[in-house]
């Protein structure tokens, strides 16, 4: 018989070996996923895990899974803010697509314009399209008490919308022969989001990654309204006593949120994608939730997951072309992966007691 | 490591994956997909291209394919993981692979490009695409003569000059044959997305649609129209047979084979150049699949003497005269399109309702 018991406290212990154990499993259960399809399994763990990180090409991967990571842990430090202060932006796809576009257009705009100043107002613009977009369900929420979760998700269907018809209209390249897509942002110097160092994959969307991460721990840690932050989420009741405004803080965790969210949008596509098309968003908002929850939303965590979801995009890929396994596959292993830390997050929490039938 | 080191470091990378691939005796050939290879469409035709070239060469090439990878900085870096792989072939099939494409082509001189239906070249990238339009003329004289209610709804894919292409090639054949044929037009917005164009389906079906053209790559707008009964439906991309005679009563087929392995060919030869191929009915690239005995022979009998026209180079499905939307004149009496408008085509043809979103 095994009954759940939960701890005083949560183990310290536990908390930092789960997602070690979670790996494992995954590796394991995986393993014979991959079995099953016919693969062997050792090579296709080592292809995921290890290929990227210390294979024949991981001078090409390595920067890369800077690029895939960083727009993660930039939207998935905004959520986090958020997500321990009970507000639950979900729609950061939309913001980080009205970042996007904001800051697209403001270079297509300036095209073919060259001056120094253009790629710092196409940061702010990308950080107020964001900003503006969390806006919306964050005034509708403190004004009219709407649930920000319907709202936030929904918007990120018009700003879909909205990508489409910039990307066949307005932002249409004219040199494009008719077809749907902006002009190249990589061709246009003033606006290129470049590499800091050249074959690092560090473009300032990493920087900015990184800058958002100790943001964010110092907020939390040492700040008044990281203390408020927190103390909502885990006592509401008490917040309130405490002279909390909840329409203050939700103006705020959204509004962060979707800042840094647009930021995210404004890097990639000035950057990595280069273009607004129809097709621009590839769901970076969506999985920054699961990056947030997998970090147990503290930044350096985050950091940590974002790096973790990376690799397993890239191993998957580079799994899929060399040993031909089906992006199903890869797909149900990422799955995994995420199950198992969410399952085994159950020992920071509950001590498993085997006890025998008789006395219990 | 120091920036020149590493960057040294990578060019030899570079140089060593290049010449690994030329010293190999087999040729490697990638292929990256949009969609799964068992969408049943567009994605699974060009995957029995590929499994034809494995037939055809056998031994002497190895294929590899990574499938569902999305438009964009995904796709470069898919790419350069098969080139760094040592691929000396490359098989890029969606229109959004366009850029990474060019961009990754620069970065490996020595490995060779065929990009689908886009228009960007290089000493090494190569573009090729169908003339799925003449597959539409055909459909589309099916559709116009098949309609009781006279209203043919249309799923389109996104507006871009292929689709709306189609649009207006089918519905030139349907008014040809039936002057009172309207056509319906619902943007999904997706090239591969069962709900959504189920959705759409069943939205033109509530309109009074009889007959659903699609431009989108599943088989969930031949299962809605099954659902709803008296609809009949075409097979996109492959020939969706399972759901023949009805709803599908007939099918467009891409058949990339040839081309392929001809292009395989001459990357082992050694002949392989750069080049823009644009293959209709008659070279076989676009075939129709066959048509069902849910159609009148009268009606198939006529719609595959359009086919043998176009085939023979006898008709071309935009021939003059041939008004715009807005009525002003496109094509004279007897002129028939060129290529460059046709790629380009970003406006409807008289008689169809509704505007081209933007």
């Amino acid at each position: 018989m095994i009954k759940l018991e939960r701890r005083r406290q949560p183990s310290q212990a536990w908390s930092y070996a789960t997602p070690a154990l979670a790996v494992v499993a995954t590796m394991f259960f995986g393993g014979l996923l991959f079995a099953a399809l016919g693969k062997n399994p050792v090579e296709a763990i080592r292809t995921i895990f290890w290929e990227p990180l210390f294979g024949e090409f991981a001078f090409y991967y390595r920067p890369q899974l800077l690029v895939k990571g960083a727009p993660l842990v930039l939207i998935a430090i905004g959520l986090s803010l958020g997500f321990r202060a009970g507000i639950w932006n979900i729609g950061a796809e939309g913001q980080y697509i009205m970042g996007a576009l904001a800051s697209a257009g403001v270079a297509l705009a300036l095209y073919p314009l060259e001056a120094w100043w253009i790629f710092p107002a196409m940061i702010i613009a990308g950080a107020l399209g964001g900003f503006i977009w969390g806006m919306i369900p964050a005034i509708l929420k403190a004004r009219f008490g709407t649930n920000e979760i319907l709202v936030s998700l929904m918007l990120v269907y018009v700003a879909e919308q909205f990508l489409a018809s910039m990307s066949l209209g307005l932002m249409k390249n004219p040199e494009g022969m008719g077809f749907p897509g902006s002009r190249n942002l990589q061709q246009y110097p003033s606006a290129f989001n470049s590499e800091v160092i050249t074959n690092s994959g560090i473009h300032y969307g990493v920087v900015a990654a990184l800058i958002a991460v100790i943001f964010a721990y110092v907020l939390l840690s040492r700040h008044m309204l990281g203390f408020q932050i927190r103390l909502t989420g885990e006592a509401p009741r008490a917040a309130r006593f405490a002279g909390v405004e909840p329409a203050r803080l939700i103006l705020f965790c959204l509004g962060v949120s979707g800042a840094l969210a647009g930021l995210a949008g404004m890097f990639e596509v000035s950057g990595p994608s280069g273009q607004v098309s129809i097709d621009f968003n590839a769901g970076y908002g969506f999985t920054a939730i699961i990056v947030a929850f997998l970090g147990r939303l503290h930044p350096v965590g985050i950091l940590l997951a974002g790096a973790l979801m990376a690799l397993t995009y890239i191993g998957g890929e580079i799994a899929q072309g060399n040993l031909g396994l089906p992006s199903a596959a890869i797909q149900v292993f990422q799955g995994m992966l995420l199950f198992f830390l969410l399952a085994l997050d159950l020992l920071t929490n509950f001590r498993i007691r085997f006890a025998v039938r008789g006395t219990a | 490591m120091n920036r020149r080191s590493l960057l040294t470091s990578a060019i030899v990378a570079f140089g060593l994956a290049a010449g690994g691939a030329a010293a190999q005796d087999k040729t490697k050939v990638g292929f990256i997909y949009v969609g799964p290879v068992g969408d049943g469409g567009w994605t699974y035709e060009h995957n029995v291209g590929r499994l034809a070239i494995e037939e055809e060469f056998g031994d002497a090439v190895e294929t590899t394919y990574v499938e569902s990878v999305a438009e964009g900085p995904d796709a470069e870096r898919v790419l350069t993981q098969m080139a760094l792989g040592g691929a000396d072939l490359i098989f890029t099939t969606s229109f959004g692979f366009m850029d990474p494409t060019i961009n990754v082509a620069k970065k490996f001189p020595d490995v060779k490009f065929e990009h689908a239906t886009g228009y960007k070249r290089a000493d090494n990238v190569s573009t090729y695409s169908a003339r799925f339009y003449e597959g539409r003329a055909v459909q589309g004289t099916i559709a116009g003569e098949m309609t009781e209610s006279n209203i043919v709804g249309y799923i389109g894919s996104y507006p871009i000059p292929e689709v709306i292409r189609g649009i207006n090639a089918a519905f030139l054949a349907a008014r040809a044959v039936n002057p009172d044929v309207e056509f319906k037009i619902v943007w999904a917005y997706t090239w591969f997305d069962p709900a959504k164009e189920a959705d759409a389906a069943k939205v033109l079906i509530e309109q009074g649609a009889d007959v659903i053209l699609q431009h989108t790559d599943s088989t969930a707008p031949q299962a809605a129209a099954q659902a709803a009964g008296n609809v009949i439906t075409f097979g996109q991309a492959s020939d969706m047979s399972e759901y023949a005679p009805r709803p599908r009563v007939s099918s467009i087929i891409d058949n990339w084979a040839p081309y392929y392995i001809e292009r395989t060919k001459a990357v082992m030869d050694g002949t392989w150049e750069s080049s823009d191929v644009w293959h209709g009915i008659n070279e076989g690239m676009v075939g129709i699949g066959e048509i069902s005995d849910a159609v009148p022979a009268e009606v198939k009998e006529k719609a595959l003497a359009l086919k043998d026209s176009i085939a023979a180079g006898e008709t071309h499905p935009f021939t003059g005269p041939i008004n715009k939307q807005d009525g002003s004149v496109w094509l004279e009496d007897g002129e028939t399109a060129d290529d460059g408008t046709l790629l380009g085509m970003n406006f409807y043809v008289e008689g169809i309702e509704g505007s081209i979103p933007n």
